[in-house]
């Protein structure tokens, strides 16, 4: 068991997003998840390009970002292991996940479809974003 | 940027029709290239000149900076070359094949060769023809990088194979460019399997270069416009493509506006959409093909 990497990466092809950037994003969740942590070494550039075939530059590429986030560190000749941790879930997340439940309950009595949900999220996202950038 | 492959002003013509015309481009060493376009425009033409198969009508190629000699043998240890058709000597053995392999090239690898082909359960024994279409790829594919090429270039290496097969296939492929450095160019017209696979990307179409560079560039220059219709883009960009419907205009541009009205909305294209809208363009600006003049053609163009 100890030689198989700790995490599989997967490609998307549809999502629109770079590739390094899915290969960032799919780190920081297993960070975030606990799967990932301090410590725990991450599959080398080559083991990355065998399993999901994709240029070893965008490898390295999203390492590199990686690095500079402080998340991870490569040690000359040993590998890329975990430096810190993502705040994950916690009892916090429990009560907020059942307060949202709430509002989606409400939101569907008030007839609102799957689509208008999204959209309404998606609008209230972005001008408390912006509330919060003044 | 250190060329691994380039190009001035090459072009192919075929009787009365150019397969290729005042192509100039660059391959960057170190790079993954994908060479994109439609059936006919070009790619394997280029591919074949580049590998000194066939003799360009005008224009130059040029491999390493040394220029490529049709026929020549200086170039041939340092470029890998594979056919769309994965051209093999049916009734001989994997063995033989490899042996063949062995004795014509200087730097060839037979251990890694024999260790790619154990790890893809391809025995060696077995006639070459008798192999499914996806072994015969990996073994067309195997003895072109136990040749230890510098330059590889792929015409299509994946599009007669199953989706398993094309995943070893480019599985093997990138390992290969993580171990070595090798410079790949394989051509293809499936755009969203070029994608993870290459930083260098060149549009290809009506047999001229529509547009090449890295694919980090490529995206971040170009924007989707949509607002309600007009027939003026904004000032400061360059109109690849534009599409109209009675209420609305959508213009994919090269170059960030200046100032944009605020009834315009500005999109981030996929990498597909960019293409697409330059093989368009290249249809539009291109077509028909020039015919040539008779009497510069004393030879009909023979290769």
């Amino acid at each position: 068991m100890e030689d198989q990497p700790i995490i599989q990466f997967r490609l998307d092809r549809h999502s629109g997003l770079p590739v390094y950037r899915q290969v960032v994003d799919q780190v920081r969740q297993a960070l975030r998840l606990g799967v990932l942590r301090p410590g725990d070494q991450l599959p080398t550039v080559r083991d990355v390009v065998e399993q999901i075939a994709i240029n070893p530059n965008t490898v390295h590429r999203a390492y590199l970002e990686l690095e500079q986030q402080g998340l991870i560190e490569g040690q000359p000749g040993r590998g890329t292991f975990v430096r810190r941790s993502l705040p994950g879930f916690t009892s916090q997340t429990a009560a907020l996940q059942r307060r949202l439940e709430a509002w989606f309950r409400a939101a569907r009595a008030a007839g609102l479809d799957d689509e208008a949900i999204d959209a309404l999220i998606a609008s209230t996202k972005r001008s408390s974003d912006t509330e919060e950038a003044k | 940027m250190t060329a691994a492959l380039e190009t001035l002003g090459l072009g192919r013509r075929y009787h009365t029709t150019w397969g290729l015309r005042d192509c100039t481009l660059l391959v960057p060493e170190g790079t993954v290239t994908g060479l994109v376009g439609p059936n006919g425009a070009g790619k394997s033409t280029l591919l074949r000149m580049a590998a000194g198969l066939s003799r360009p009508t005008a224009g130059t190629v040029s491999v390493f900076g040394s220029p490529v000699h049709p026929n020549g043998t200086d170039h041939l240890g340092r470029v890998g070359y594979l056919d769309q058709f994965h051209p093999l000597y049916r009734y001989f053995s994997v063995a033989e094949m490899l042996a063949v392999g062995r004795k014509l090239n200087s730097r060839w690898d037979d251990a890694s060769a024999r260790k790619w082909l154990e790890d893809l359960a391809i025995p060696l024994d077995k006639r070459v023809g008798r192999l499914s279409g996806g072994q015969q790829a990996q073994v067309a594919l195997t003895l072109c990088m136990a040749k230890r090429p510098d330059l590889l270039l792929l015409d299509e290496p994946v599009a007669s194979l199953d989706p398993l097969a094309r995943k070893r296939l480019l599985q093997a492929l990138m390992g290969t460019v993580a171990d070595r450095g090798t410079t790949v160019f394989l051509s293809s017209h499936i755009i969203s399997e070029l994608e993870p696979l290459c930083n260098y990307l060149i549009v290809l179409s009506a047999s001229r270069v529509q547009t090449a560079g890295s694919i980090d560039d490529l995206l971040a220059n170009h924007r989707l416009l949509v607002g309600p219709r007009r027939d003026q883009p904004p000032d400061g960009v360059e109109v690849i493509d534009v599409t109209q419907t009675s209420r609305q205009t959508t213009y994919l541009v090269r170059g960030v506006a200046p100032t944009l009205g605020s009834d315009w909305q500005s999109l981030q294209p996929d990498l597909e959409e960019i293409v697409i809208a330059y093989l368009t363009k290249g249809e539009t600006d291109g077509a028909p093909p020039i015919p040539v003049d008779a009497d510069s053609d004393p030879k009909g163009g023979a290769a």
